[in-house]
């Protein structure tokens, strides 16, 4: 029980404490050790200090950029994309998800449409869709919503059906009807798988977005980085590739605080 | 009309492709508003299964089980069940548990109402220091508390409890079947309960049904002559011990018969 034991408490804090920060200190000590490789393998000769820019470059055209508002625009083109079709493509997950897990009749006929759908990569929609829908941003949200679809509403459907069906007997017999057995007994249940579903579907997402970019875009940062290719300008070209890899990192860590904050019933359950 | 259940040549037989196995067999029994029957019996005999078709979760294949001149076709607010694994939701606090059903809109309740309810209730239960908590900062004895108070807050006629202190350990169990008892005491129900253990089933019933297996049937139905209010000082009457004694006789025959039909 809490506050039984101050003594005890207050150590079990500090130890956290003191990890807290040790994760911290070897957070920044990955990333140096990766730069620390990185201008070593240029200054022996290991790349082709041509072919691969310095740090410096990077950071002075990352600035550059900065400085006269592009990488914004393109920052903000790419996240436009992926927000808009992340939302669209995990509200379709989590409907499609909830009838395929819920009604039987459903799941067997989606069932192995699902599994063709799933493993055909997003990427391969992209010729389709620029003739369907031109290379404007049309196109670009389908597969990109279809990117983020699949992977979620696979996970969502899952876990589903293997929700103990306890929970919906007892509200049974309290009197729950078809809507509030969704509403106040599938859907916080399901809170923590849907989180998941986010993680792998933005992760998924990204990737394509990329993909999407470089093949017919003006603005986003798989953009930049093909007009970067085409003027053989390496540093900006770089700077996208990091500039990707940072930005996965933070959304999965904004989504695994919304994890923790929207489950705090099963926190406390591990106690 | 007649009050109470009336369960009428109920058969329940599951078929599937390796063949049909019969769960319950011509199953006759009327039961009173306000009595507190246990259904006691070797596993496999039937008695979960019978109890859920009073629950409305199963339906016979033979006979009825009409509870105030209705036929049960499903689960319903008028029968509370109270789970073995109690089935406490673990997203909710024990407050948010027990108003679950007071919420919902079959149950009609304006908040003041839902207000007043859950705290008679969780009064009643004893759970008033921890009607914030969440189940998981619960011991099994509180959680099964909570389930009680959640069925008990919808106000059904029935309470069909499930092995609920199957899963506590002893001095637990003793604590809550006298607790059980005290809550009726206060607010009278129609209990059916399931239970493998002869001296619960002695301690709160006014009669206990006994079963046998394949195919579950029941085999005799004991009255249980011991005045309410019964408290620890009941289980060592001589009267107590005497009626115990009894069922455990039948009890241990059907056992034996058991094995040796199983060959064990």
């Amino acid at each position: 029980m809490a506050g039984a034991n101050p003594g005890i408490e207050g150590r079990f804090k500090r130890k956290q404490r003191r990890e807290r920060i040790e994760r911290r200190v070897y957070f920044v000590a990955s990333f140096a050790l990766l730069m620390l490789i990185w201008e070593a393998c240029r200054a022996v000769g290991l790349i082709n200090p041509k072919l691969f820019p310095s740090i410096a470059a990077v950071a002075q055209s990352c600035v550059a950029q900065l400085r006269d508002g592009s990488l914004q625009q393109h920052m903000y083109a790419s996240f436009l994309r992926v927000l808009v079709s992340f939302s669209i493509g995990i509200v379709l997950a989590v409907i499609f998800g909830f009838l395929i897990g819920w009604f039987r009749v459903v799941r067997l006929l989606a069932d192995p449409g699902i599994n063709f759908f799933r493993a055909l990569p997003p990427i391969a929609l992209i010729p389709l869709m620029i003739i369907f829908f031109g290379i404007g941003e049309t196109s670009k949200i389908i597969v990109l919503s279809y990117a983020s679809f699949f992977p979620a509403l696979v996970v969502i459907y899952q876990a589903l059906v293997s929700l103990d069906p306890i929970y919906v007997r007892a509200a049974r017999t309290l009197g729950a009807t078809n809507m509030e057995m969704f509403r106040k007994i599938i859907l916080p249940q399901l809170v923590p798988h849907i989180i998941t579903a986010c993680r792998v579907s933005l992760g998924v997402c990204w990737a394509t977005l990329v993909a999407a970019e470089l093949i017919a875009a003006q603005r986003g940062i798989g953009a930049m980085m093909v007009e970067a290719q085409n003027f053989f300008q390496m540093p900006p070209l770089v700077l996208g590739i990091i500039l990707i890899g940072i930005i996965s990192l933070v959304m999965d860590a904004i989504v695994r605080l919304i994890e923790t904050k929207a489950t705090q019933w099963q926190e406390k359950m591990s106690n | 009309m007649e009050k109470g259940i009336v369960i009428q040549g109920v058969g329940l037989t599951y078929s599937s492709a390796a063949g049909s196995f019969e769960a319950l067999r011509d199953i006759h029994l009327s039961i009173e508003p306000g009595e507190f029957i246990c259904l006691l019996g070797p596993s496999g005999c039937g008695k979960t299964t019978l109890l859920n078709t009073i629950a409305g979760f199963l339906e016979p294949t033979a006979g009825s089980v009409v509870m105030d001149g209705k036929r049960i076709t499903g689960p319903g607010p008028d029968r509370g069940v109270v789970f073995q694994q109690y089935a406490v939701f673990p997203w909710l606090t024990v407050k948010e548990n027990v108003q679950f059903g007071l919420r919902l809109a079959a149950n009609r309740c304006s908040s003041e109402e839902i207000d007043r309810i859950s705290e008679h209730f969780i009064d009643l239960v004893n759970l008033r220091d921890f009607k914030d908590a969440y189940p998981k900062q619960l011991s099994g004895g509180m959680k099964q508390r909570v389930a009680i108070a959640r069925s008990y807050a919808v106000n059904p006629q029935v309470l069909l409890m499930d092995e609920p202190f199957g899963a506590l350990d002893a001095q637990t169990r003793h604590f809550m079947q006298e607790s059980l008892l005290q809550i009726l005491e206060k607010e009278r129900k129609t209990v059916v309960f399931v239970t493998h253990g002869v001296e619960e089933a002695a301690f709160l019933s006014t009669r206990v049904v006994i079963m046998a297996a394949r195919p579950g049937r029941i085999r005799e139905v004991i009255p249980i002559d011991v005045p309410y209010p019964r408290d620890a000082a009941t289980k060592t009457s001589p009267e107590f011990i005497r009626i115990r004694a009894g069922i455990e006789k039948v009890v241990r025959e059907e056992f034996q018969k058991l094995r040796s039909s199983e060959g064990i």
